[in-house]
């Protein structure tokens, strides 16, 4: 287990200083697939590299399984990085760079062969162990840095956006792969991505990051389903915003009016603070969350202005009464005709509770 | 028109090649030119004076005599012919090889880390220290090897200060000693060591340092298993660049060692001056010639073993 608690990194001083981490607080459970996820420069990299003891924090506290980190150097960590770049030794073949850090590690001989062995098996690159790093191609140098780094068993696993530098489908195998290894090894994975949708596949639990903050920590669905604010709502996927008025709240359910005057049952984020009635907020919907209806009685009503065609799936774009505007999808099915024309008056429906309330 | 045009393409790649390689060596021969007039010319000279006998008063006499050659190893007693080893000529070659290795190790040794050092600086200040490292290589040379003397001779800056800061009692004589050679040359070829090293250094990707530290070698062994076997190829160039003049030095020794710390420079330089034995010149810078030819074989071969091993 990880705690970091109020971790903050400031880079420069006096007039040029620049806070990349800001009182982060987080803990890691032991065996868990964890995901850092943010737009570029949110420091998700300073946090990993200060996990990993190439960085020391300004303040703040990082302990693992309640040892502290922070008084040891990164080669006393039992932290393993897989780089961004692979940082693969050029100068060593795939088989010697698995074997590095057990050697470091003063192993004997027969038990750093077999583990070589072992790992070369796991990562499916047994038949290359004898080749130059610079002689095979990038989907195994990432494979090799992982095995390189899961060799000596840490406790920890820190993966940088390890499949940025790949294509579409090898991405998609290498995610499964990782999948695959965190579950088998046991090892606790804190792997970092921009990427949302692999985040969503990937972890159990995501952490949500913005400017140096973490934003909100949660499962993949919680996340989705039950975004806290409008950042981590526009973050992941489509998010339709609407203002409302709160009613009355009712522990986490509140009900609220619509600018159109219709009301409807939403969830509160789960550490907000108590909302006054009568309150101003903006509620999220996902856009497969609503669906599509005859305007008598519907909830929202307004005019079909684009019908866009996405094979899967077809968005629906509305410009609602009230000068907002909503996206709609809904999955295709076959021999389904198309009930809607752009220019269409039409009415949105959404099921009570689903709506979530933003904390900003 | 129409019927030339298809035979066209089909002799043209014949001439085409012909013309080609006429203009490679058209283009090779200022080359070719500088080379033998500048190098193999003067290099024949040598050798063809090498293998004549000495004239009286410097120069040579037409007449073929293997002498010197034998004279850069053997001595022929004057009055009983007796041939003995040339201890004099040994003991120089002996004191060059040495003092080159040792200055070489020296440069290593200092100019590694500083190398290190400037390539770990951030991006923007490296050029400054790079360019504090060049600028005493750009003094004459006579004028730094002047300073390092007054720093050590026996009232000189480091004497002065150990005196009076009660280390020792009266001066250490360290200039006209080996030692005063040692640290001369290492100062004056110290930027021949440093400036090949910085540029690997330069190159070397630090994710590779961060990922040993990340498996667990610490400070000296990622030095290394990391660091050095990437930048060995700038190791070795800055010691053949520091190893190779060093041979061949003349003003440091003769400066700094008082002409009692004889070198090879000195010793050829002698025949040709005072000594007026030009072949017996002649055949000892051949002979240096050859020692760092096979001296750079052993090496290069050696890294190259070396280089096998680590693979
Ligand atoms: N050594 C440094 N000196 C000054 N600022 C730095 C330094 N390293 C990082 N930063 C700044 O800290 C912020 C966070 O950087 P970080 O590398 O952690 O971002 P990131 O979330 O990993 O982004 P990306 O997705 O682009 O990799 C950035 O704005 C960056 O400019
Ligand atoms: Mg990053």
């Amino acid at each position: 287990m990880i705690e970091i608690s109020g971790l903050t990194k400031t880079f420069g001083e006096g007039q040029s200083a620049f806070t990349a981490l800001d009182d982060v607080s987080v803990t890691i459970r032991s065996n868990e697939f964890f995901t850092l996820l943010g737009p570029s420069g949110c420091g998700k990299t300073t946090l990993l590299r200060t996990i990993a003891g190439f960085l020391d924090p300004t303040r703040g506290s990082l302990t693992l399984d309640g040892e502290d980190l922070l008084s040891k150097p990164p080669y006393q960590r039992p932290v393993n990085t897989v780089f961004q770049s692979y940082a693969l030794f050029p100068h060593m073949t795939v088989a010697e760079n698995i074997a590095f850090g057990l050697q470091m590690l003063n192993r004997r001989k027969a038990e750093i062969t077999a583990t070589v062995a072992e790992m070369l098996e796991l990562v499916q690159m047994t038949a290359l162990a004898d080749r130059k790093t610079s002689q095979i191609s990038g989907g195994q140098q990432q494979r090799v840095a992982l095995a390189r780094a899961l060799a000596p068993r840490p406790k920890v696993l820190l993966l940088d956006e390890p499949l940025s530098a790949l294509d579409f489908k090898l991405r998609k195998e290498m995610q499964l792969e990782l999948k695959r290894l965190q579950h088998e090894t046991g090892i606790t994975f804190v792997f970092v991505t921009h990427d949302q949708e692999e985040a969503l596949t990937m972890s159990d639990r995501i952490a949500v990051m913005n400017a140096g903050t973490i934003r909100q920590i949660g499962g993949p669905r919680d996340i989705y389903d039950h975004p806290a604010e409008r950042f981590v709502a526009d973050f992941i996927g489509d998010t339709n915003f609407l203002q409302a008025k709160i009613l009355s709240t009712d522990g986490a359910q509140a009900r609220v009016r619509l600018v159109s005057g219709g009301e409807i049952a939403a969830q509160t984020a789960a550490d907000a603070p108590v909302l006054d009635d009568g309150a101003s907020v903006t509620l999220a919907v996902r856009p497969e969350h609503a669906e599509l209806c005859a305007p008598e009685g519907a909830l929202l009503s307004g005019r079909l202005r684009d019908v866009v065609y996405f094979g899967t799936d077809t968005h629906y774009h509305v410009a609602l009464d009230q000068n907002e505007t909503f996206t709609l999808r809904r999955q295709n099915q076959p021999g389904q005709t198309q009930v809607w024309q752009t220019g269409d008056h039409v009415g949105l429906n959404i099921a009570p509770g689903i709506p979530q309330i933003l904390k900003d | 028109m129409s019927e030339t045009a298809p035979s066209a393409p089909s002799a043209s790649p014949g001439r085409r090649a012909r013309s080609e390689r006429r203009n490679r060596w058209l283009l090779l021969t200022p080359a070719m030119v500088i080379l033998s007039l500048a190098a193999s010319g003067p290099l024949l000279v040598v050798l063809i004076y090498s293998v004549l006998t000495p004239g009286d008063y410097g120069g040579v006499e037409w007449r073929f005599s293997l002498d010197s050659w034998f004279a850069v190893v053997v001595e022929r007693d004057f009055f009983t012919e007796e041939l003995t080893l040339a201890d004099a000529h040994l003991m120089v070659f002996w004191r060059s090889l040495k003092l080159s290795l040792c200055t070489a190790l020296l440069c290593l040794i200092v100019g590694f880390p500083t190398a290190y050092f400037i390539a770990t600086r951030p991006a923007r200040r490296r050029d400054m220290w790079m360019l504090l490292i060049m600028i005493p290589f750009w003094t004459n040379l006579l004028i730094r090897t002047f300073a390092i003397m007054e720093l050590i001779r026996n009232q000189g800056t480091v004497n002065t200060l150990l005196v009076a800061s009660g280390l020792i009692d009266e001066p250490i004589q360290m200039l006209y000693t080996e030692f005063s050679v040692l640290v001369g040359m290492t100062y004056v070829y110290l930027p021949l060591m440093i400036l090949p090293i910085y540029a690997s250094m330069e190159r070397l990707n630090f994710d590779l340092v961060e990922a040993g530290y990340d498996l667990y070698a610490n400070r000296f062994q990622v030095l290394r298993r990391v660091i050095f076997p990437l930048v060995k190829p700038g190791v070795v160039a800055g010691s053949i660049l520091v190893f190779v003049p060093c041979l061949g030095a003349y003003v440091t020794p003769r400066v700094l060692g008082g002409g009692k710390q004889l070198m090879l420079g000195n010793l050829i330089e002698l025949q040709f001056g005072q000594l007026r034995n030009w072949p017996l010149g002649a055949a000892l810078s051949l002979t240096l010639l050859a020692v760092v030819m096979v001296a750079l074989i052993f090496y290069v071969r050696a890294i190259g073993q070396e280089g096998e091993r680590d693979v």
